[in-house]
């Protein structure tokens, strides 16, 4: 039982419903990409399976575990969560930032090879030359490097990634995404990450889930959930989907005004 | 593959220089400690000369019984006490700041020294017990302090509750506890009323190798303990979402570190009364010089802290020769323009 189970969870935060009776699946090895517009539950979502939203009803369970009937602390160690918000008002230099990734690791004189390793991750993910530079004095693009490079740091079995590339530029979005696919496919991970861009996601994803007011809309590959039809009923945004030189469907977003004339 | 290596090896250069740079700094401080130690023993009524206390310390067999007399009955104690002090107040500054996330805060803010003052004065206007007064008044300011940090304790324990809404119970603590304060003033004689005017001064007066030794080993254990969380409070700058994805048990940390804080500066408010600002300023200045990674924040809030108790110490017995200054009103006498000049200094 090496998958992660999401049984009928219903999450109410105010008076709105942000989860209702979700029931998912999440298998090793693949990458889950969450979709839905703003306010759908996908945030939430993440928060719940890492254990910082209360559950009105239902179950998460990870091998052998129980969300909530195990310490928050030991369920927490197999995951990694990045969360959607960059912001760091610490006086810390992006190399100390992703050292935390590896806490438990951490001594007062750090050794050799904790820098080393988390240099090499830096490295891999194309920050290494901000090692030195204060973490508040960096771009956003830039910040979400250093902390995608935290988690990464951190070895995690389970990947949850809220929104890691919306401030990119398209190279280091790839070099992310790029770097995302390999570790889940060489480690087995379990990938979760919300994001905006559904051609992006048809890209990485191995199932899409697209979410609406805390329920599922549609789920499965991103050529069965990407249809104009799915997409126009969730976002209210006519579509056109197109497909690549590798038959990944492309969507672009038709003009409001075109549609008229 | 040896161009990745290498670009690695020069990393790991930078940071271990950058670490050696830190180093330097915090050992800096920690012979402007000395220095003012020195000047702050031969400092007084009878002047003494650096060398005489030097070789008074060191024991030397030509020292005078009178000079042995100045530095070990009177001077060094007092001398300590700063040290000890100052650096519980700059730990204690620091560490509230981490836990809060908020450069306004310090153990002042929150309204701990406020109950400290506040604990005294019952014992003074009230009675002591049976208990002299020397022993009474520092149980009640310690007392006092307890229950603030009592009430702190049960805010911070809410999960829900944010740094800020902490802040803010603070401020209002320090408020009541304020309160409290001027109504005992209020209720009692005036010439009660001016005892506790003075003890709230904060002086150093008041130390002797007794109560040193209290507060320079519960100063030292206290701030060990924080030391040995010192990656996990540089986790919780990252905010306490991050901090506790990263594996941070952030309810627990928060609970022991405002315990640890709490216990430290209520023994050192205590003894010597209000000394505010050091909480304030010498974490600010180690922010500036170090960063906020604790294995050199800390340290260095720590020497930074003694070293300006320490100096304004000296300060508060040469600015008018032959009249001793209440050393709390020079703190921040020579504080606020030194820290004006820091705020404006900065690029």
């Amino acid at each position: 039982m090496s998958n992660l189970n999401l049984k009928k969870l219903t999450i109410v935060r105010g008076k709105t419903h942000t989860a209702r009776e979700l029931s998912l699946t999440f298998e090793k090895g693949k990458i889950y990409a969450i979709l839905g517009p703003n306010g759908a539950g996908k945030s939430t979502l993440l928060k719940a399976i890492f254990g910082d939203v209360s559950l009105r009803k239902g179950e998460i369970e990870y091998q052998d575990k129980t969300l909530y009937k195990t310490r928050l602390g030991e369920w927490r160690k197999p995951i990694g969560y990045m969360p959607q918000d960059t912001y760091v008002s610490a006086n810390l230099t992006a190399l100390d930032v992703v050292l935390l990734g590896k806490l438990d690791s951490l001594s007062m004189h750090l050794n050799e090879s904790t820098l080393q390793a988390a240099l090499k991750v830096m490295e891999k993910v194309g920050c290494l030359d901000l090692a030195q530079r204060d973490i508040q004095s960096l771009s956003g693009g830039q910040r979400q490097l250093i902390l995608f490079a935290q988690v990464l740091l951190g070895s995690p079995d389970i990947l949850m990634l809220d929104e890691p590339v919306s401030a990119l530029d398209m190279y280091h979005q790839s070099v992310l995404l790029e770097h995302v696919y390999q570790e889940t496919k060489k480690r087995g991970l379990i990938t979760i990450m919300v994001i905006h861009d559904l051609s992006l996601a048809a890209q990485y994803a191995d199932e899409l889930i697209l979410l609406k007011n805390g329920t599922i809309r549609a789920q499965g590959s991103p050529s069965k959930v990407l249809t104009p039809d799915k997409v126009a009923e969730v976002y209210k945004v006519d579509i056109e989907r197109l497909f690549d030189s590798n038959g990944t469907p492309v969507i672009q977003p038709k003009r409001a005004s075109s549609t008229h004339c | 593959m040896s161009l990745e290596f290498e670009v690695i090896q020069s990393a790991i250069k930078n940071q271990r220089r950058s670490e050696i740079r830190r180093w330097r700094i915090v050992l800096i401080f920690v012979f402007v400690c000395l220095a003012s130690l020195t000047l702050d023993i031969a400092t007084g009524p009878s002047m003494l000369s650096p060398s005489e206390v030097l070789n008074a310390l060191l024991l030397a067999d030509d020292v005078e019984a009178m000079t042995k007399v100045i530095v070990f009955d009177f001077r060094l104690p007092m001398a300590l006490m700063a040290l000890s002090v100052g650096a519980a107040l700059g730990v204690g500054g620091a560490e509230i700041q981490t836990l809060l996330n908020n450069p306004m805060a310090s153990p002042y803010t929150l309204g701990l020294a406020a109950a400290a003052g506040l604990g005294a004065s019952i014992v003074i206007a009230f009675g002591s017990f049976g208990l002299p007064l020397t022993l009474a008044v520092p149980i009640g300011a310690f007392a006092m302090t307890m229950v603030a940090a009592g009430i702190l304790f049960i805010f911070a324990s809410i999960k829900r509750l944010s740094s800020e809404m902490l802040v803010l119970a603070g401020i209002a603590l320090l408020f009541l506890f304020q309160s409290g304060l001027s109504l005992v003033q209020y209720l009692s004689a005036p010439e009660v009323s001016q005892q506790i005017l003075f003890w709230l001064f904060g002086s150093l007066t008041k130390a002797t190798w007794e109560n040193l030794f209290v507060t320079s080993v519960i100063t030292a254990i206290c701030i060990s303990l924080l030391f040995k969380d010192a990656w996990k409070l540089t986790a919780l700058k990252m905010g306490e979402e991050r901090a506790a994805s990263l594996g941070v048990d952030t309810k627990k940390l928060r609970l022991r570190v405002l315990f640890l804080v709490a216990v430290m500066t209520a023994v050192a408010i205590s003894f010597v009364g209000v000394i505010g600002f050091i909480g304030l300023v010498a974490p600010h200045v180690a922010r500036m010089l170090v960063g906020e990674d604790q294995r050199f924040f800390l340290p260095l809030s720590m020497v930074i802290g003694a070293a300006f108790l320490s100096a304004a110490s000296v300060l508060s017995k040469v600015l008018v020769p032959g009249a001793l200054f209440p050393v709390g009103i020079v703190t921040s006498f020579i504080g606020v323009p030194f820290f004006f000049w820091i705020m404006l200094s900065k690029k």
